[in-house]
């Protein structure tokens, strides 16, 4: 589904990823997690395309495909969605109206027929209960005045709705009460398919007990220092990035992986 | 979005300026040229009593001791006002057409191009159209309909025929024939127009449109509008506005006076598209228009609503005399500005009357070398207890070799006015547009979807199938605007 190779990405003359090898296979949910600053999010906007990231070396393919090369709507309706960590407001555009053209720009990249206004109500009030989003913030103009948790519910309903196969969650936990957390959790879940991979990025744990990884990653400065199970999540929890940032990258990156 | 939407967009890029086209009709026009003379055989053309000979030679010797205003924040080589010509028209057949049978098929086929809805299509759209060919009014539709009701809806020179006491009591009453430079030349030698009068207590039952376009070369168009309201009638009056391709600059001076009585409601709505001249900023028209609104009596509204898209230099300043006690002006406007186009628009309230209330939307949007001005003036007389304005002016930029300016003038007599202003300049976002390409949105749909949710609170305010016509001339006129 998606291999990273050697990735380097700097910005502004500033390298941030400095070498991440990542293999993704079809089904599997990968957590990243790693100290504020250690470039989680640019990994993230990396592989979504964002402009003012510059790949220096490296190489990433999407189902065999170079996506590097592609530009970022191509990315998108070839199925790579990224949950923002801070999303953005359109004001003035109904989330509805943003996201019947989300959808039905990627259905014609697909070769489907695109939904009509009927159709797409329909289909949303599904997707809507799944991770039960307040009617109200369909009508309202993408993510203006929403609270902090509901720009947050609302990516991940973005995410039900355009149904991608290589999801990216940028923090998506940060800004969610205890309840929220469930519901957005579940609804993710409910998302979980043989075809359908995740690269989870969080700072805490106690996202990673409702949505269960298979493999957790940590990311110091822009390199994976170390790689392991869903119980390196906990021991992380338990001992701090503190843990791991006692050492230079180099002496991590030398340490046998579950060390 | 992406099947409509985007066909338009590549028709218009295949067409560019899908208007450009001249329609081929044999035509009488004057030699250019400008004295008293030529008025006076334009009027006599058009067959005018006396009193209206009178009138434009006095505009047009008050006009000659005018000199041109300069204070706009717009710039173009001057304006040889000899070398226009003042009447065009199609050569009459008898005397004239009194059915759409009798309407020469090549105008009738420009109309077909513009889209406007004659025949079946036009009682489908519920819409009466009142359409300008050059100076010459040619076809009216729903006439009869609407004198059913009593209200009259005919082009100017039909009512300085049919109702000459109702224009001699109304022209000028709103825009004198001293007002300014432009309003003066128009007085003197306007060419054609549209008149309505809704009498007392009727509600018009359809909405009223008016579609003109500038045809002959070097034939400066004069329109004059005049929409009177009697006590407690309400009418709704749509403009639009294409022009074929030209290299010349086109002058355009109209003058739109609104008389809404007591208890009157005018709704005046705009869509103006006209050629802006290519992309090094040569040809387009230039629009210099004078448009303006008298609540005369209580409760009275005039609601101005526009968005100008097209014209390579736009002066405009829709207003509202807001007479009578509580009567109610609003101003709703879209100004986007491309290329090398120049905009200078905004409006006047003058609060006479107590609890006088104004509302100002401003949207201003510029891209590639554009340049928008916003200039604004309310002012609250010493007569008008407990007056209220709010002023909002927005301006968008789209890229960084274009221009928003803001000059909002505030005169405030009365010390219970209260007024409040808001003003934003933004910046079209990177990171918005790369929001909506990570949904599958492509750049040039997610500008045009940015700007339209920008300008939301504008096109709240014009009928249904006028928004959706803006907002498709926003996407094409955007288009390209964000690399
Ligand atoms: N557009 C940018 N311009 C300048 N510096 C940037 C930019 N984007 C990221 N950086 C820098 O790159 C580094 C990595 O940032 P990134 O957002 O990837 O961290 P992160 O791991 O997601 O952190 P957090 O846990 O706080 O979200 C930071 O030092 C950040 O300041
Ligand atoms: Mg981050």
């Amino acid at each position: 589904m998606l291999e990273i190779r050697n990735l380097h990405a700097s910005v502004e003359g500033n390298e941030i990823l400095k070498g991440i090898d990542l293999t993704v296979q079809p089904g599997e949910v990968h957590a990243i997690m790693g100290p504020n600053g250690s470039g989680k999010s640019t990994l993230a906007r990396v592989l979504a395309g964002q402009e003012a990231y510059e790949v220096t070396a490296g190489q990433v393919l999407y189902d065999g495909k170079d996506l590097l090369e592609m530009d970022p709507e191509d990315r998108a309706r070839e199925g790579v969605f990224m949950a923002f960590q801070y999303p953005v407001e359109i004001p003035g555009v109904g989330n509805t109206y943003f996201l019947k053209a989300a959808l039905n720009a990627v259905r014609k990249h697909r070769g489907l027929h695109e939904m009509d206004a009927i159709e797409f109500l329909k289909m949303v009030r599904g997707k809507m209960k799944l991770v039960q989003m307040d009617e109200t913030l369909l009508n309202r103009p993408v993510n203006e005045g929403f609270s902090g948790g509901e720009k947050k519910r609302n990516e991940i309903f973005h995410m039900a709705v355009l149904e991608p196969r290589l999801c990216i969650l940028d923090e998506t936990d940060s800004g969610l009460d205890i309840d929220a957390l469930r519901i957005v959790a579940d609804g993710v879940n409910a998302l979980r398919a043989k075809d359908r991979s995740f690269l989870v990025i969080t700072h805490y744990q106690r996202l990673l007990n409702y949505i269960v990884p298979d493999f957790v990653h940590v990311l110091v400065d822009g390199r994976f220092v170390r790689s392991g199970g869903k119980e390196l999540a906990l021991e992380l929890e338990e001992k701090g990035y503190s843990w791991l940032e006692g050492m230079t990258p180099e002496q991590i990156a030398a340490q046998p992986v579950g060390a | 979005m992406q099947t409509t939407e985007t066909s338009t967009i590549e028709q218009f890029a295949a067409q560019d300026y899908k208007f450009g086209f001249v329609t081929d009709v044999e035509q009488e026009t004057f030699p250019p040229g400008l004295n008293e003379e030529v008025i006076a055989r334009l009027s006599a053309k058009k067959g005018e009593p006396e009193w209206m000979l009178e009138w434009r030679l006095k505009a047009y010797r008050h006009w000659l001791t005018m000199s041109e205003p300069t204070w706009a924040n717009v710039h173009y080589t001057p304006i040889d006002y000899q070398s226009i010509s003042y009447y065009a028209g199609p050569k009459p057949k008898g005397s004239g057409p009194k059915s759409l049978e009798e309407v020469d098929p090549e105008i009738l086929k420009t109309y077909e191009k513009l889209g406007i809805p004659l025949h079946e299509r036009a009682i489908l759209a519920g819409v009466a159209v009142d359409a300008v060919f050059d100076s010459v009014s040619v076809a009216t539709t729903f006439k009869e309909k609407l004198a059913e009701v009593g209200i009259i809806f005919c082009s100017f020179s039909e009512a300085i025929r049919n109702h000459p006491e109702l224009v001699q009591e109304y022209m000028g009453s709103v825009v004198p024939y001293t007002d300014n430079y432009f309003a003066t030349l128009n007085a003197a030698v306007f060419s054609d127009g549209s008149f309505v009068y809704v009498p007392k207590g009727v509600r018009c039952p359809m909405e009223l449109s008016t579609y003109f376009r500038i045809n002959a070369r070097n034939s400066g168009q004069f329109e004059r509008t005049l929409i009177i309201a009697d006590e407690g009638a309400y009418v709704s009056y749509l403009e639009g506005c294409t022009a074929p391709m030209r290299d010349e600059n086109q002058l355009h001076a109209a003058v739109v006076e609104l008389v809404a009585r007591k208890d009157a409601t005018i709704k005046y709505s705009t869509v103006q598209n006209w050629y802006p001249g290519d992309e090094n900023g040569k040809g387009g028209i230039y629009n210099f228009v004078t448009k303006r609104g008298k609540c005369d009596g209580a409760n009275a509204k005039i609601s101005w609503t526009q968005v100008e898209t097209g014209s390579a230099i736009t002066w405009k300043y829709p207003s509202v005399i807001l007479k009578g006690d509580h009567s109610v002006g609003e101003f709703y406007s879209v100004a986007l500005t491309k290329g090398y186009q120049q905009a200078d628009t905004g409006t006047k309230m003058i609060h006479i009357g107590k609890g006088t209330k104004s509302t100002i939307v401003s949207k201003g949007i510029s891209a590639g070398h554009g340049q928008n001005t916003y200039r604004g003036s309310v002012r609250i007389l010493k007569g008008a207890d407990n007056a209220r304005n709010f002023s909002q002016c927005d301006s968008m930029l789209i890229g960084d070799q274009c221009g928003a300016h803001t000059f909002p003038y505030i005169d405030v007599q009365n010390p219970t006015a209260r007024m409040e202003h808001e003003a934003t300049t933004s910046k079209i976002g990177e990171d918005q547009i790369f929001y909506c390409n990570q949904r599958g949105i492509s750049t040039e749909d997610a500008v045009s979807m940015i700007v339209n949710g920008f300008c939301k609170e504008v096109f709240r305010e014009l009928p249904m199938e006028f928004a959706v016509e803006a907002q498709k001339l926003l996407a094409v006129n955007l288009e390209g605007s964000v690399g």
